[in-house]
């Protein structure tokens, strides 16, 4: 039997998995953490504290600002500094918490053993009591989209899940938090994964792990045969086919169970699935059974130039700089300094930016990885379009985009394009394809939205 | 574009072996005119900042524009084919990625209108030393084409084997100089699918169809030639593997890709039997052209979700 993978377009980038085999550490507690309050996809989140404020590892500092949002907790114990803006991963000025931090106090509802919990200990766990603890801990989706847990969990009444599908493909060059996690807390996720199973109300489970981590995939399948065999839920890891985007969930999709999700507005939920993420499991482990909100998370810090980059559990709200410096600081010369990796990473122009809920990485370009090449004209090589994993054509998005033909772009289907950079990357003549799709599709998505609002 | 280059070597090899010192000089004055004219354009009308001259884009139309001519063509001739090819087809349509037409085919067709005589004598094969003065005779096309005229099948007769069409080795009337011998052209073909610089919808579409569709006459009357030697001879190697598979000038679709290679096998068969000229390969890619935008409009590619 041939590998799965998904059938359309998809690059193959250099791994660069620097960190795959260095465990994780514990990072540093910071001297101030900074909590952006839009973190997640959906309305910004509340401030629930004051200036002065005492809170402790924990506390709940800022609630759901919608139904279409996530409450934020402090990761440190300290006092309120202040409600101010800071630059965040979006690299604009957002209001954020400050906290200065004074020891390491946690609220005393969190069970900070290391017992595991299985979800036969917990018979009174039922689907909607799932959810809420997952509504209430702030779990978002972990991968670096955002999108509220809990949502997920509950499809419109027009559709139906079928199964989970947990996506531990981890595609995205130099990145490795997912496949530390899934090493070093295999257990834990795989009762997040019944978890999720519960809440959604299904008994057919898929892991997703490209084959270049063969060891996570014979540790998760030995792993499920012990934690599954005897139960009614059907949980089968799936190896795929190294190829990039293959963690969009979309591709997930397509390549585990061989469905593809109908244009947007429509979610993978449409064709049956709900997709999570491997950190999105082990956070909901923690908030199901642990009692503990969403505050730490698994950040891999890599570069080929760093000194000693590596993999850090890390509370949020940690400024960039400090792990940088726990790697041996920013290497000399010049240096671009992504949240996330080089194919969906969002250049940085501060190292202050905190850690946030999707913050799976900080990658470091050096030289000439870090700079841009120039771009030459268009010969129509059509690489980008048998490259897009949507079947799109970046070129024409691209270029009906550049003159603001938006009419055209929406036509074209560019509210589909989900980002991933494969037209970009492989792009012989080095033309900014995202760059410019990116403008479009966020001005063509705003004037559907004001059509919307106008009916 | 230099992947086609390489590509274009053994071709390129293979002319020089077969028509000596006219291959060179004909190749030569080609490819230099173009590179001088996309430079001059570029300098002194276009008034460019960066010249473009170093893309690699204008030495491969030099070359495909040489390839596509007899070896012993006037220099002024070939000047003003290098004209038609950059200074019509490509620069005022904006230069590299914007052009309608393929330049070399453009270039070519222009001489082959303004100057049928010369343009239709082809030079004997292994008078190495010769150019102006080179002997010419009979091409494979030629003989076909009188055939189907005079509806006398024993002209065919004369028609080198396939396999000697194949090796290029058909001394009497060999063609234009790129397109003598298929074997070079297909290890051009294997390298640049190799490279992955073009895929094979499009020359295997026209082939197949060209062979198809030119059987299927073969079937109705004996005059008209077999299919194997069809495809074998005159431009459709060189045509459909580097002058249909121009980026700028196909579609970017697979399925556009397919309509027209088998839309360019149909015309490039009707041309041949039935048209003024015996060849139809460089009309037929030049019409299908035209109709690329039109293609990369209307056929795209399966979008996500309708699978």
């Amino acid at each position: 039997m041939s590998i799965k993978t998904f059938r359309i377009g998809g690059i193959h980038p250099e791994e660069n998995k620097l960190t795959h085999e260095v465990e994780t550490q514990m990072a540093a507690l910071p001297k101030q953490a900074i909590f952006p309050l839009s973190q997640h996809i959906g309305a910004p989140a509340i401030p629930v504290v004051q200036k002065g404020d005492k809170v402790k590892v924990g506390t709940l500092i800022a609630g759901a600002g919608s139904f279409v949002s996530a409450p934020i907790y402090s990761s440190v114990s300290g006092t309120v500094l202040k409600i101010d803006s800071a630059i965040d991963a979006t690299g604009y000025r957002n209001p954020a918490i400050y906290i200065n931090v004074e020891g390491d106090d946690w609220e005393d509802s969190i069970d900070r053993s290391d017992k595991l919990e299985t979800v036969k200990d917990h018979p009174e766990l039922t689907p909607d009591l799932i959810v809420n603890l997952i509504k209430d801990a702030g779990v978002v989706g972990m991968g670096g989209a955002c999108f509220p847990t809990f949502i997920k969990l509950t499809p419109p009444p027009t559709s139906k899940a079928e199964c989970v599908i947990i996506n531990a493909v981890e595609c995205e060059p130099y990145i490795t938090a997912d496949y530390r996690l899934m090493m070093e807390k295999a257990d834990e996720i795989l009762v997040g994964l019944q978890l999720l199973m519960i809440a959604a109300k299904v008994t057919k489970g898929y892991i997703g792990i490209e084959t270049n981590k063969p060891k996570a995939i014979s540790l998760l399948t030995k792993k499920c045969t012990e934690a599954f065999s005897a139960s009614d839920y059907e949980v089968e890891v799936v190896p795929l086919k190294q190829r990039y985007p293959q963690g969009g969930e979309k591709q997930l999709v397509d390549a585990v169970i061989r469905r593809q999700v109908p244009a947007p507005p429509a979610i993978p939920v449409n064709v049956g699935a709900i997709v999570q993420n491997v950190g999105t499991a082990y956070a909901v482990y923690e908030a199901v059974m642990k009692h503990k909100p969403l505050f730490e998370r698994y950040t891999t810090v890599t570069g080929k130039r760093l000194a000693h980059p590596g993999n850090f559990l890390v509370r949020m709200g940690t400024p960039m700089k400090n792990l940088i410096e726990a790697c041996g600081g920013m290497p000399e010369g010049e240096n671009k300094l992504l949240a996330g990796g080089p194919m969906m990473g969002k250049a940085l122009t501060s190292d202050e930016v905190p850690i946030c809920k999707g913050t799976n990485s900080v990658t470091i370009l050096s030289d000439d990885d870090a700079r841009r090449k120039e771009p030459q004209p268009c010969i129509r090589c059509a690489k980008c379009v048998n490259a897009c994993p949507m079947g799109l054509e970046p070129y024409l998005l691209a270029k009906v985009s550049e003159v603001k033909n938006w009419e055209r772009a929406e036509h074209e289907d560019i509210t589909s394009c989900i980002e991933c950079g494969s037209c970009q990357f492989t792009c012989p003549a080095h033309r900014p394809l995202l760059d410019n799709i990116r403008l479009g599709k966020s001005t063509v998505m705003g004037i559907i939205r004001n059509r919307n609002a106008k009916k | 574009m230099y992947g086609v280059i390489i590509a274009l070597v053994p071709a390129l090899l293979v002319s020089f072996y077969f028509f000596g010192l006219g291959s060179i000089v004909v190749l030569a004055t080609s490819v230099a005119a173009c590179v001088l004219l996309e430079w001059a354009i570029n300098k002194y009308m276009l008034k460019n900042p960066r010249n473009t001259v170093m893309d690699g884009s204008a030495v491969l139309t030099g070359l495909l524009l040489g390839f596509n001519l007899p070896s012993n063509l006037p220099i002024w001739i070939i000047l003003i084919g290098a004209v038609f090819a950059i200074g019509f087809a490509k620069m005022p349509f904006g230069g590299l990625g914007n052009n309608l037409f393929n330049p070399a085919l453009v270039g070519r067709a222009a001489l082959l209108v303004a100057f049928p005589a010369q343009m239709t004598t082809w030079p004997k094969v292994g008078q190495l030393g010769s150019y102006l003065d080179a002997e010419t005779g009979a091409t494979p096309l030629a003989l076909m084409k009188q055939a189907i005229k005079s509806c006398d099948a024993s002209v065919l007769d004369q028609l080198p084997t396939s396999l000697d069409l194949f090796l290029g080795n058909h001394p009497d009337g060999a063609g234009a100089m790129g397109e003598i011998c298929a074997l070079a052209l297909l290890l051009g073909l294997a390298f640049m699918l190799w490279r992955k610089i073009i895929t094979w919808h499009i020359p295997v579409s026209i082939i197949a169809t060209v062979f198809v569709f030119s059987g299927l006459m073969h079937m109705t009357s004996p005059v008209y030639a077999d299919p194997v030697s069809v495809i074998l001879s005159g431009g459709l190697m060189l045509g459909a593997i580097f002058m249909a598979t121009d980026y700028v000038t196909s579609p970017m679709t697979p399925k556009g890709q397919l309509i027209y290679g088998v839309c360019i096998g149909l015309l490039t068969v009707i041309i041949r039997n039935w048209g003024a000229y015996p060849e139809g390969m460089s009309f037929a890619i030049l019409i299908m052209n035209a109709f690329t935008p039109l293609i990369n409009n209307y056929v795209k590619p399966t979008r996500y979700g309708e699978a």
